[in-house]
């Protein structure tokens, strides 16, 4: 399709202090209906999204977190999680989900979503993309 | 006199953690709800603000948010509803740093 855009959402809040977090996830969710090169990135608290070991039960929320891991199959393949703001916060990599995709040209070989880049390098990404959405 | 001083914004979103620990006295202190919970995750930049003060986090909002006991600073106190309820009758005053 020769109008496909590169969408990119910018993920920069906490998950339950404001609906950011579960907003975006709604709005990237009806997006991947249209058939666009969709990208996400979590940086800032952004990246408190993805933590693993969730548990709302006793807030009297919905845990919204497990839809993350169904991201691949809605073929969105391309999480970047900023570096810096990891390691501000005092997490690694292993703090987060692991979320991964099936590649149907590789015999639906099972591949890592989520890269890790520094805020340069995000930078470099955010400027390739068509489309900036910001939560 | 001591005083409770209430945080529920992440650290790193605005300065109402250090606000608050700066202002606070030897017999204060502070409670991490919601988004602050963040403050007392060890090795993170704002856990150094704790230093030297009585920290209480609240447990539900902690595993909300998918931190584990051992992921927090040593000397933070975690606590349940009935125990923030004990903290607000113990204490003469609440500030609310919104």
């Amino acid at each position: 399709m020769s109008d496909t855009k590169k969408f990119l959402y910018i993920n920069r809040k906490a998950p339950y202090g404001t609906i950011y977090a579960w907003e975006s996830l709604e709005v990237v969710l009806i997006g991947a209906a249209f058939e666009q090169d969709v990208s996400l990135a979590f940086m800032d608290d952004g990246v408190y999204q993805l933590m693993k070991g969730q548990d709302t039960s006793a807030i009297g929320m919905k845990n919204f977190s497990p839809t993350y891991a169904a991201l691949g199959d809605y073929e969105i393949t391309k999480i970047f999680v900023e570096k810096e703001s990891l390691e501000e916060r005092g997490l690694t990599l292993d703090d987060l989900q692991h979320l991964v995709w099936e590649d149907e040209d590789e015999d639906w070989a099972e591949k890592d979503s989520i890269r890790l880049v520094s805020r340069a390098e995000l930078g470099d990404v955010m400027a390739e993309q068509d489309v900036l959405f910001n939560f | 006199m001591s005083m409770l001083h209430l945080v529920n914004k992440s650290p790193y979103e605005n300065n109402n953690v250090s606000t608050a620990s700066s202002t606070m006295r030897s017999d204060d202190v502070m409670l991490l709800i919601e988004d602050a919970v963040y403050a007392a995750v060890k090795g993170g930049k704002a856990s150094t603000m704790l230093e030297g003060h009585k920290v209480s986090v609240l447990g539900p909002d902690l595993a909300a948010r998918g931190i584990a006991e051992d992921k927090l600073a040593s000397d933070v106190d975690v606590i349940d509803y009935a125990g923030f309820v004990d903290l607000v009758e113990s204490n003469d005053k609440v500030q609310s740093w919104l």
